[in-house]
């Protein structure tokens, strides 16, 4: 007999995986995944998406590619990358070693109502990523394993995926700013230095 | 039964050459595209420059994400497209009017000048209207000496005054694409 498979506190496990950052860029998506990487401590490299659903992924490859030397991950939830599926294809063809595409999957949409995705219905985004090409590590469940994933997202040693099983339940939001154009402003001094 | 074999009348124009050239001296790293035979020209030399990253997309929203990102690390780029696929892009131009982002696009026209495909029509004759609505500045070309001109100045006031460009390729410029029935 098995039991309900573990899963891990969402605010917990991206606190984990910013808590060392170094060098790391970071684009989150919309909705939770934005709240949760600024409740881990507002940085200017954070990105943070209020819209644009589906491209966090490949925002996100965009940057990796014109930044080489630097670690990019992709911080977003299940729905997101869903509506963004295809930009795993786009991602596996263009393998840049710097990319790391992390999903917080907790099977709903948290910000409308808490309806299931289609990762409740069994769809795994582990087996997407692998089936499009891109070296994904199994469901992340326990903090050893995602202690892993912060070492290798700085590696930069390869695209790499990783879908994080998390509760279900929210937390209290904790808003960063949503002026894009105050958060791109000091995106492009935090990473290309002042100037125009 | 016949089939319907599709053809581009012009493989190697010179317009596309000159296009290419301005991409290069305006400096542009970062080049996205779903193809079109217009473009076809086009992204094959973007592809053989060692110093431009050419990502082809699965669908073009992903190109406007794509690109947002690449000038966030500080790369030029811009989008290859035709008209279907401003339709795509609707809801992801609302990250470059947020963000006040530089974006350009250069898109082949369909559905315009001897179509062929009515079903290339609605997104030809809307798509002006779309990017304007979106905030997207079109500049339109019909003759091919105006189209490297033309990119250039639309790379220019993007990058230069952080806007949204579009340069529309009309389908007269770029060539009727031709069917014809083998049986």
């Amino acid at each position: 007999m098995t039991g309900p498979q573990p899963r891990l506190d969402r605010r917990e496990a991206v606190a984990r995986l910013l808590q060392d950052r170094g060098e790391l860029l970071v684009v989150s998506g919309l909705g939770s995944a934005t709240y949760d990487c600024a409740a881990a401590g507002d940085d200017p490299r954070n990105f943070y998406l209020w819209g644009a659903m589906g491209g966090t992924a490949a925002l996100a490859l965009g940057l990796a590619q014109a930044q080489p030397d630097r670690p990019v991950a992709a911080i977003t939830g299940d729905g997101d990358m869903l509506m963004g599926l295809g930009s795993l294809a786009t991602i596996a063809a263009a393998q840049p070693a710097n990319l790391s595409v992390i999903v917080l999957d907790n099977e709903v949409y948290g910000e409308t109502g808490a309806q299931p995705t289609a990762t409740a219905r069994g769809v795994s985004l582990v087996d997407v990523a692998r089936g499009c090409g891109i070296e994904a590590l199994e469901d992340i469940r326990d903090m050893n394993a995602l202690g892993t994933l912060a070492t290798r997202m700085q590696r930069c040693e390869g695209t790499l995926f990783a879908n994080i099983k998390i509760e279900a339940g929210e937390h209290p939001r904790v808003l960063p700013a949503r002026d894009g154009a105050y958060l791109r402003s000091r995106f492009r001094e935090a990473v290309l230095g002042a100037g125009p | 039964m016949s089939d319907t074999v599709i053809r581009p009348d012009a493989a190697t124009p010179d317009w596309a050459d000159a296009l290419y050239d301005v991409l290069v001296q305006q400096n542009i790293r970062q080049v996205a595209y779903v193809p079109d035979a217009g473009h076809a020209r086009l992204i094959e030399r973007c592809e053989d420059n060692p110093d431009m990253t050419a990502t082809v997309l699965t669908t073009e929203e992903d190109g406007v994400a794509l690109l947002a990102g690449a000038w966030l690390g500080g790369d030029r780029g811009i989008l290859l497209m035709q008209s279907s696929g401003v339709g795509n892009c609707v809801n992801m131009f609302t990250l470059i009017e947020n963000c006040r982002l530089p974006l350009v696009t250069l898109i082949t026209m369909r559905g315009e000048w001897g179509e062929f495909n009515p079903w290339q029509a609605q997104m030809g004759q809307a798509t002006p209207d779309i990017l304007t609505r979106m905030g997207v500045q079109a500049h339109r070309v019909d003759d091919p000496d105006d189209a490297a001109p033309t990119l250039d100045a639309a790379i220019r006031q993007s990058f230069d005054g952080m806007l949204a460009s579009a340069v529309l390729l009309s389908q007269r410029l770029i060539g009727r694409k031709a069917f014809t029935e083998e049986g």
